[in-house]
């Protein structure tokens, strides 16, 4: 943490996650009104202090949706990472670590999914179910935990020609040990800033969905503020300012966060960032790192 | 090569074979009863009973899935419950707003993130060079339609050179306001688009930047820039490619939000539309045709990557 302070994206990463992070505890207990409760006196006002973020046509106070919305926001970025983890740990470790047969499978399997076009499936799947935080979560986590996968195999791939492992292996330890001891922790780098970049979009997938209007409308969350605000954009533009910015700096965090951890880690990058999205990433990665030739995946081996 | 390319084939058909049928269960998840939704609300049971077998609804699921694939083979991709129309004929309809969109805003943003990036990378310890990455770092984090609103308020409200939204009856038989109401969008794409890109390109001048036969052009006498432009480029080209097959994925589900915030009548509004209406075979007849563009445009682009780069050919 205190390496990830030391670069600018990190310092500014972690103040914008923090922010984030603060504000939807905040919420819990108090917001300055209700986030719900319409005051028809209170129509459209404007910047003030017992309104800082103005209200809306409904006289609803805006800093307290926005405060509300930050919960949503965090919730399903949280829940995406963990999914996107556990399928991502699970998938690439396996492939990486099965006999030949079983793990070329796994390759293959994990190929094919990434082919698919998630973001669309996304939203048909958060369509037919209804976008609930849950079901917004599973549809980004599942897509992005398979990109992941990809990855994590590369990264293990790398890992066990390491000359630590053939010496854990030579002293008896067993296989789930040296994965848990030595592969995890020096993978752990690499799939955190991955999760990073999940997470930032994440927010942006939820705030979309929202949006178009696909989530209910009793979950607070600031993309469905700024699809109703939209309604009355010619005449009140100024209210959709302060959640287009919740959801920037909830984005600008999280990638910021991920750029952080991977300058820390790595003093080679220094001066260049991470990108903004796992799925471009790990591209990247593959460019970076002339070891991992097959651009498009397993095909090619 | 030949192999590659087989190979490669026998991904693109079994992806699209798993799309299609993740595509199918996906919709079987819709909740509400289509036999119902088609007969209203003053149906017998004895006729929801008829529609139900007529569309098939009372076989199992496996028949039903190798029914709705037969008609695909045959290019039959099915016909909207609601109207009647084929899916085929309605979303060439749609393309004629959605494919100028998604074609200027690619080029668009290839543009200008292709050359900036390059700046980017080239000064990355420069002001500008810096400067260019942080709002390309900005840019990401934006989300689309928030872009998209700041553009309606500028350009359409406060100074109305540009409408804010729709698209004219007449569709392109009235070329100048067809044109006119695509302008914004297509920007606000292009800057989404852009943002990403020019991350990348920056990225790929870097690696490079730090190459031997950068050192080795520098110290036959090129400077810098010219170093740069002969050999670099060149080379950074080719990551560049790969990007662009992956964006196309991401434009398509930008597509979906920017027409809701223009209000165009285009392939995504009618999507979002059809699943609100419960209107399945439609909405399954486009999402994979939609799905299999994407699959098909990463397979292109990736043996075309194969083709411009001798390195990959040999190491396969």
């Amino acid at each position: 943490m205190r390496h990830v302070w030391r670069s600018w994206p990190g310092r500014l990463g972690i103040v914008l996650v923090g922010v984030l992070l603060a504000s939807a505890v905040v919420s819990l207990v108090w917001t300055p009104y209700d986030a719900k409760r319409v005051d028809p006196t209170q129509r459209w006002r404007p910047i003030s202090w017992s309104h800082p973020f103005g209200t809306d046509g409904a006289g609803k106070d805006l800093l307290s949706q926005v405060l509300a919305g930050a919960r949503t926001t965090l919730a399903v970025a949280l829940l995406t990472v963990l999914l996107a983890a556990v399928i991502g740990l699970t998938l690439g470790i396996l492939s990486a670590i099965s006999p030949r047969l079983v793990g070329e499978s796994i390759a293959h399997l994990i190929d094919v999914l990434i082919a698919l076009p998630t973001l669309i499936l996304a939203l048909v799947f958060v369509a037919a179910l209804g976008g609930s935080v849950w079901t917004v979560s599973l549809a980004i986590g599942v897509g992005s935990g398979v990109v992941l996968a990809r990855v994590v195999r590369a990264e293990v791939s790398r890992v066990l020609t390491q000359d630590y492992i053939l010496t854990a292996a030579s002293s008896g330890s067993s296989t789930w040990r040296t994965v848990w001891r030595h592969i995890v922790p020096n993978i752990a780098p690499t799939v955190i800033v991955q999760l990073s970049l999940i997470a930032a979009l994440a927010v942006l997938a939820e705030a979309a969905l929202s949006y178009l209007g696909l989530t209910p409308v009793s979950t607070p969350s600031w993309g469905r503020m700024l699809g109703t605000l939209q309604e009355t954009i010619t005449v009140h533009p100024g209210a959709l300012v302060f959640p287009g910015l919740a959801v920037v700096a909830a984005t600008l965090g999280f990638n910021l966060l991920g750029d952080g951890v991977r300058e820390a880690v790595d003093p080679r990058l220094r001066g260049r960032a991470a990108t903004a999205s796992p799925v471009f990433s790990s591209v990247v990665d593959q460019i970076e790192d002339p070891a991992v030739v097959p651009v498009t995946g397993g095909a090619g081996e | 090569m030949t192999l590659y390319v087989v190979r490669r084939l026998g991904l693109l058909l079994l992806a699209i074979v798993v799309t299609s049928i993740v595509v199918f269960l996906l919709l079987r998840l819709l909740p509400g009863d289509l036999a119902k939704v088609i007969g209203g609300t003053q149906a017998t049971p004895e006729q929801i009973e008829a529609i139900r077998k007529e569309l098939g609804l009372d076989e199992p699921l496996v028949r039903q899935y190798l029914d709705w694939v037969g008609g695909i083979l045959h290019g039959d991709f099915g016909v909207s419950a609601l109207n009647g129309e084929t899916v085929t004929s309605q979303l060439g309809e749609k393309l004629t707003v959605t494919a100028p969109l998604v074609i200027v805003s690619t080029v668009l943003s290839i543009i200008v993130a292709v050359p900036l990036g390059i700046i980017a990378g080239a000064r990355h310890r420069r002001a500008d060079g810096v400067s260019l990455s942080a709002v390309s770092q900005l840019g990401i984090a934006v989300p689309t339609f928030w872009a998209g609103q700041i553009l309606i308020v500028v350009f359409a409200v406060s100074w109305g050179l540009l409408p804010s939204g729709g698209f004219p009856r007449e569709g392109w038989d009235d070329p100048g306001r067809a044109a006119q109401s695509l302008i914004l969008p297509a920007v606000t794409l292009a800057v989404s688009q852009g943002a990403v890109l020019l991350r990348f390109v920056r990225s790929a001048t870097l690696d490079v930047l730090h190459q031997d036969y950068i050192r080795t052009a520098r110290a036959k006498g090129l400077t810098r820039t010219q170093a740069l432009y002969r050999h670099g480029l060149r080379n950074a080209s080719l990551p560049i490619i790969s990007i662009l097959g992956v964006q196309i994925a991401s434009l398509i589900a930008g597509v979906v939000v920017i027409e809701r915030v223009f209000n165009l009548p285009g392939v995504g509004q009618m999507l979002v539309r059809d699943i609100g209406a419960r209107d399945l075979e439609k909405v399954q007849g486009t999402v994979l045709l939609l799905a299999i563009v994407v699959l098909v445009i990463g397979f292109l682009v990736d043996v075309l990557h194969r083709v411009v780069d001798p390195r990959l050919r040999v190491a396969a």
